[in-house]
């Protein structure tokens, strides 16, 4: 039989072991990607053109579409999805209006991407007639991102404590002044920090983007928003399953899953920088 | 006249305020409604595609047929019409390919203008032949019997258990190997996931001094940064071999491969969420527990866990619920077999990976273009609940408080 103590000791042993299990499976994954990927990770590879039946050359244009896929759902995305959560935050009263806005908020953050993917298609493609086409894969991204757009935003104003609201009224200010001025200022590194996280998670999307936008293969950049585009995602998918020649474009596929990857890592990385100068800053005050 | 000015101006931005609070609620509307709209017309067409119709000879008894027996007629599974309830003879099947067996091209005609004539001459004279044939094709004075298909039904997508959205004459759609792929896949990935994400949630908000909790943390925030793709990728190339080696199997891509890697996708949700829970214990009662002289284990096993049980729920159904609408890392890995899986050991397809994988062929409007849409009011559907149920355990506890 155990002691009290010693059954403590094993407890927390296996506590230890699994939590190290979860860093190792993360180590494992990384490692994998680093250390097969890092030799394709040069210029040519960022700036070229596939060639070869993807076997070959760069992944330029995925690179381009990707960024012109970020940069379009967050023109969305963003405008709509601050404005939104100061409304849900700042401008409702706890009514049946707010908690139905915020349950249908909630139930958009949990359908499933693909779901997107397949209303992109109806409404965006179909039904609008965009086509395969930037605009139609930015709207199914932003219109994904919108809710952690709007709980960021969220999180960031109930961060803000009360008195400085109750200050601002009392100086005579009216309720947008006071969010303008006062709370909006205060909570902009936190809804920052959240939106740079929420870039993150568009980059890598692939299913909404599988019949909205994204090309197999397209060496061309685009030249307009109605242009279909190469994805970095949608791209590392093609060539790891049914590219032409799959043994021959796993060198590739390395490379573009590493390039994913340290996207991720360094929208990370900047928004906890953020967060930790901005931490401080607010400390001193 | 300023002041009137700014108090229009407030009114102004609130109303734009208000108007993108409810854009989410217009969006799940517009998400409802599109997506409906489109899988419920799957069940207002015939599985026979191609405008094609299906003819018996006058005196054959049997005036209706339905999908699947029409399949299994074509894949010579029933050769006797005395098992569709007719005579009995064998079933001869004749469909528009092999009109070069019974008739020359002059017999024809140059634009195949005797055709009609002499298709409604073939099924008059045979009596036991089942035709398969354009509706085009249906001449004036047709001395044949057309069969009866019933449209596609709810209860037969529900249970019907083969999925062949593109087989001919007449589809087969059965969405039970789909569902139960989702489910196994899904519930394992969990299975597997819970005990390491619940252990590594105490670890983190109980036992780990602060300096590991500040490493741990963004090594969990990574692990669910990282995209999905990326990880079918990574499972392709490590865990699908493993799997192929360790178990002898002609091929690695398994429900198995599924679950593991879901579950290490599934782990960040878990551990988040439960690590929340556990945190939200209140103070007091630790204490209390720990003043009776009750050790931390005691006080973790017979307090805490018990207390935020709840919340740890929610952690497994969320993950379950994010497990069920996984498309890319699953489709990578599963194989994609649309089998009632019946080992883990087998490939198997799910929801979200057929959508994806099929999506692409299936040409805007037809019946498999309808049919991936019913999948996606499915899975829209499961995972509206998962969420609602989620929100009713998060409001209750709020109410508790």
């Amino acid at each position: 039989m155990l002691s009290k103590s010693n059954k403590e000791k094993l407890a927390f042993w296996v506590f230890r072991i699994l939590s190290f299990f979860v860093l190792a499976i993360l180590f494992w994954i990384l490692e994998f990607i680093f250390i097969r990927g890092w030799h394709m990770l040069n210029w040519e590879f960022l700036t070229e053109m596939p060639k070869d039946g993807m076997t070959k050359g760069g992944i330029y244009p995925a690179i381009i579409g990707t960024l012109c896929l970020i940069a379009g759902s967050m023109i969305f995305a963003f405008p709509i999805g601050v404005l939104a959560g100061i409304y849900m935050h700042e401008y409702t009263k706890d009514s049946w209006y707010k908690r139905f806005i915020k349950l249908m908020t909630n139930n958009l953050a949990g359908i499933p991407s693909i779901v997107f993917g397949l209303f992109g298609m109806a409404l965006f493609v179909n039904a609008m007639d965009f086509g395969d086409s930037i605009i139609a894969g930015s709207l199914t991204l932003g219109l994904l991102s919108l809710p952690v757009v709007i709980r960021v935003t969220e999180e960031a104003m109930l961060a803000v404590n009360d008195s400085f609201r109750h200050g601002s009224l009392a100086l005579g200010a009216t309720k947008l002044q006071t969010v303008r001025k006062v709370v909006l200022p205060i909570a902009l590194p936190n809804i920052i920090t959240g939106l740079i996280l929420s870039i993150g998670r568009v980059s890598g999307e692939t299913a909404p983007i599988l019949f909205t936008v994204a090309a197999y293969f397209l060496p061309k950049l685009p030249e307009s928003i109605f242009d279909q585009v190469m994805a970095l995602p949608y791209h590392l998918y093609v060539i790891s399953t049914s590219g032409t020649k799959i043994e021959e474009s796993r060198d590739m596929a390395y490379g573009t899953a590493l390039v994913l990857v340290l996207i991720v890592l360094i929208l990370n990385l900047l928004a906890n920088m953020l967060r930790r100068y901005y931490s401080k800053k607010v400390k001193m005050n | 006249m300023r002041k009137v000015l700014n108090r229009f101006s407030e009114k102004l931005v609130e109303g734009l305020l208000m108007i993108s609070g409810t854009v989410t609620s217009f969006a799940v509307l517009l998400i409802v409604v599109f997506l409906f709209r489109e899988g419920f017309t799957l069940f207002k067409s015939s599985p026979i595609e191609h405008h094609n119709v299906i003819a018996v000879n006058t005196g054959n008894p049997v005036s209706q047929l339905d999908a699947e027996q029409i399949k299994n007629i074509f894949d010579q599974e029933i050769t006797s019409w005395k098992d569709l309830g007719g005579n009995d003879a064998e079933i001869l099947t004749f469909t528009i390919n092999n009109l070069g067996d019974y008739f020359s091209e002059e017999e024809l005609g140059s634009d195949f203008e005797f055709l009609p004539e002499k298709i409604s001459f073939l099924i008059d004279s045979i009596p036991n032949i089942l035709a398969v044939f354009p509706e085009a094709y249906l001449s004036g004075q047709f001395k044949g019997k057309l069969v009866h298909v019933d449209n596609i039904k709810l209860s037969e997508f529900l249970t019907g258990k083969e999925w062949y959205p593109t087989s001919e004459p007449a589809v087969q759609l059965g969405v039970l190997p789909l569902i139960m792929g989702t489910l196994v896949v899904s519930l394992f990935a969990i299975i597997f996931a819970l005990p390491i994400g619940i252990a590594t949630a105490i670890y983190l908000a109980e036992i780990a001094n602060p300096k590991l909790q500040k490493i741990l943390k963004p090594v969990i925030e990574l692990l669910a940064g990282i995209p999905s793709v990326v990880y079918g990728f990574f499972g392709l190339i490590t865990i699908v071999p493993m799997i192929h080696d360790w178990f002898n199997l002609p091929v690695g891509e398994t429900a198995l491969a599924g679950a593991i890697v879901l579950s290490i996708m599934a782990l960040p949700t878990i551990i988040t969420v439960s690590e929340d829970a556990i945190r939200n214990t209140p103070r007091s009662m630790k204490e209390a527990s720990l003043a009776l002289g009750a050790n931390h284990w005691q006080t973790i096993s017979r307090v805490i866990l018990p207390y935020s049980m709840s919340g740890i729920t929610a952690a497994a159904i969320l993950g379950i619920g994010r497990a069920i609408g996984e498309t890319m890392a699953v489709l990578m890995v599963t194989g994609n077999a649309a089998v009632i899986p019946t080992s883990l050991l087998q490939p198997v397809r799910t929801i979200p990976a057929t959508i994806a994988a099929e999506l692409g062929e299936a040409p805007q409007g037809g019946i498999h273009y309808k049919a991936l849409f019913a999948l996606g009011c499915i899975l829209f559907i499961m995972t509206l609940l998962i969420n609602i149920y989620i929100q009713f355990i998060a409001s209750r506890k709020k109410l508790k408080k």
